[in-house]
């Protein structure tokens, strides 16, 4: 039988097609690293900020909860907590865990100093600031 | 099996089937944690369940990946493996560091566990599926440059096949993908931007690669068709993959602070992304309409054309459902990418590694196909298995419709805690049927302890006697 569409042709338009896109991807890729810094204030990361990142990943908070979305289906979405509830309320939640109710999703305890917990409202302010293209699409995240 | 040194892949496919015994504890665990929120805390937070859930998953898959390569790349270049004994000893590396790893997880605060590894020095941890401190993460980079050492060496001095060449090169893809997980960017925006680059490029990219170059030797094998014909499928599902999954990153870029254009582009690519695995159940279909001899393999062939089936349902239809910017302004962040997750991950990755331990196990245990008896507990295991992963998606699927209808698409939007508590009777359901998903495992294992070849008279002498 004659061979029309051959296994070499086949392979070009894997590896042509791959590296086209790729090279599309990385161009694409450069202009969002540019336009990210104005869309999500990074000229706010100051060093609380920064200081209050680095104790929201070491206690791996995106382990139950979600941040514009991403993380884990557990506990409420944090990248616009701060709106909703306010820097106060959120450092007393915090301070108050576990609520030990018995059935009740439990949050631990992470033993934080109140410089800690400022910081961290402060990640979260920088969090709630950045801009998500309109979502979540209402307040409850 | 045709070179001793293909037996190296033994206990890779053991210690996969052993982490993903463990994997499937800490998930009914987990699973349970959303109907009794107090369950085993403060001993065991959620938080340190889930990623012993998922990173078990990851290291096993990789596992298997690793003792299909072994056992694969040899075959495929008709020669011994470069090092058999590297392979021996990085296997023992690796169950060691993924053991540790979990030890470490569940006894010690992830805060302090970060203290401990110089996570201040270079800040890796904290992020979903790459929570590993540091030493584990360099562990899992040395683990690779054996692997990919071992094969390219045996690949060099053997026969290079196209299989060869697609397997080979996807296990390059993983191991360089793998390497953003050491850049974590102080701008969380970035940080997510880029985490894809590692968690996209896996699954929706180089990890189909190699599902496509493992169920190609699979049916070649087993159909004994025309390795050309095979290989050109394969560059056809392999480019399409690439094609559509390249730009398809940008479905993950719309609501996380990236600009705008990616809702177009994410979306107008993602629908591509069905395709491949579209073309992957054709394929595999068409080579058993095709096929020159009958395998007595029974089991193997099910879970090699089970695969596609599921992987496109789990990968296409449900990965389709979210894709589309509109629809995922309401379904982001919600059970429907659990849904998604749990069909993709098991159809696609975990029932293609279920496949090459199907076909080649036997083999490497000196015999081409298992017993009758054998079979029909692992062919029992293969339906408990599926039927269960389908009721834990659907299950899923409906707590994500609950958060969409009360939370996200409301005049009056509920809390989330609210709208969890709606969504319980779906939750019970989700862990019902883990529990039958692990009853179909322990079936499954079952059937590694039935002894004793394919007898083809016998079998023959029982089929006439009925």
């Amino acid at each position: 039988m004659q061979q029309v569409f051959t296994k070499a042709m086949a392979r070009n338009i894997f590896l042509g097609g791959s590296v086209f896109f790729l090279a599309i991807y990385v161009a694409l890729s450069i202009d969002t690293w540019h336009r990210i810094p104005e869309r999500d204030h990074a000229d706010k990361l100051t060093p609380a900020v920064l200081q209050g990142k680095y104790i929201f990943d070491t206690n791996n908070c995106i382990g139950c909860h979600t941040v514009n979305g991403e993380g884990a289906y557990f506990a409420p979405e944090l990248g616009n907590v701060y709106k909703r509830r306010g820097p106060a309320f959120i450092k007393a939640w915090i301070q108050a865990q576990p609520t030990g109710i018995p059935g009740r999703r439990q949050m631990p305890n992470f033993h934080l100093t109140q410089k800690q917990l400022d910081d961290l409202v402060l990640y979260l302010q920088w969090l709630s600031n950045i801009d998500t293209n309109n979502w979540p699409p209402n307040i409850q995240g | 099996m045709k070179y001793q040194s293909q037996k190296v892949a033994i206990p890779y496919f053991i210690g996969a089937l052993t982490l993903f015994f463990g994997q499937i504890v800490f998930g009914l665990i987990a699973g349970f944690q959303y109907l009794d929120g107090s369950f085993l805390f403060p001993a065991l937070p959620f938080d340190v369940v889930r990623m012993s859930h998922t990173n078990l998953l990851i290291v096993w898959l990789l596992m298997s990946f690793m003792g299909a390569a072994y056992y694969i790349v040899p075959e495929e270049a008709q020669t011994e493996l470069y090092s058999p004994k590297l392979a021996l000893i990085t296997f023992w590396v690796f169950l060691t560091a993924a053991v540790l790893t979990i030890l470490s997880y569940l006894f010690i605060p992830y805060a302090h566990l970060a203290a401990l590894t110089g996570n201040a020095a270079l800040p890796t941890m904290g992020r979903g599926y790459l929570e590993q401190p540091l030493p584990t993460k360099v562990g899992i980079v040395l683990v690779a440059l054996s692997l990919l050492f071992n094969v390219t060496m045996t690949l060099i001095k053997g026969r290079k096949t196209t299989i060869n060449w697609i397997l080979v090169g996807s296990l390059w893809g993983l191991a360089l993908l793998f390497l953003p997980a050491f850049y974590f960017p102080e701008d969380t925006v970035k940080a997510s931007f880029a985490w894809w680059w590692v968690v996209h490029g896996w699954v929706e990219g180089d990890w189909e690669l190699i599902l496509g170059a493992l169920l190609g030797f699979i049916l070649i094998k087993m159909t004994g068709v025309d390795r050309e014909i095979v290989e050109k499928w394969l560059y056809i599902i392999v480019a399409m993959t690439l094609i559509s999954g390249i730009i398809g990153i940008g479905h993950h870029y719309y609501y996380t602070g990236a600009p705008a254009y990616w809702i177009w582009l994410g979306s107008i690519f993602s629908i591509l992304e069905p395709i491949p695995f579209m073309l992957l159940i054709a394929f595999s279909f068409k080579m058993l309409m095709q096929r020159r001899r009958e395998h007595p393999n029974k089991a193997a062939m099910l879970w090699a054309l089970g695969t596609p089936i599921m992987a496109f349902l789990g990968a296409g239809v449900w990965g389709l459902m979210i894709t589309l910017a509109p629809a995922q302004y309401y379904m982001h962040g919600t059970n429907f990418t659990a849904a998604h997750g749990h069909l993709a991950f098991f159809g696609a990755y975990v029932m293609i590694s279920l496949s090459i331990i199907s076909y080649a196990m036997p083999l490497l245990r000196g015999r081409l196909a298992n017993s009758a008896a054998a079979q029909r507990w692992e062919i029992t295991g293969f339906w408990v298995m599926v039927l269960s992963m389908l009721v834990i998606a659907l299950a899923l699927t409906g707590a994500g419709i609950v958060t969409v209808i009360l939370q996200r698409a409301a005049d009056h939007p509920m809390s989330f805690m609210q709208v969890e508590g709606k969504a319980r009777v779906f939750f019970w359901v989700r862990e019902v049927a883990g529990f039958s998903f692990f009853a179909g495992l322990l079936i499954y294992l079952r059937s590694f302890f039935i002894t004793g070849d394919y007898e083809y008279t016998s079998e023959i002498k029982q089929a006439l006697a009925r």
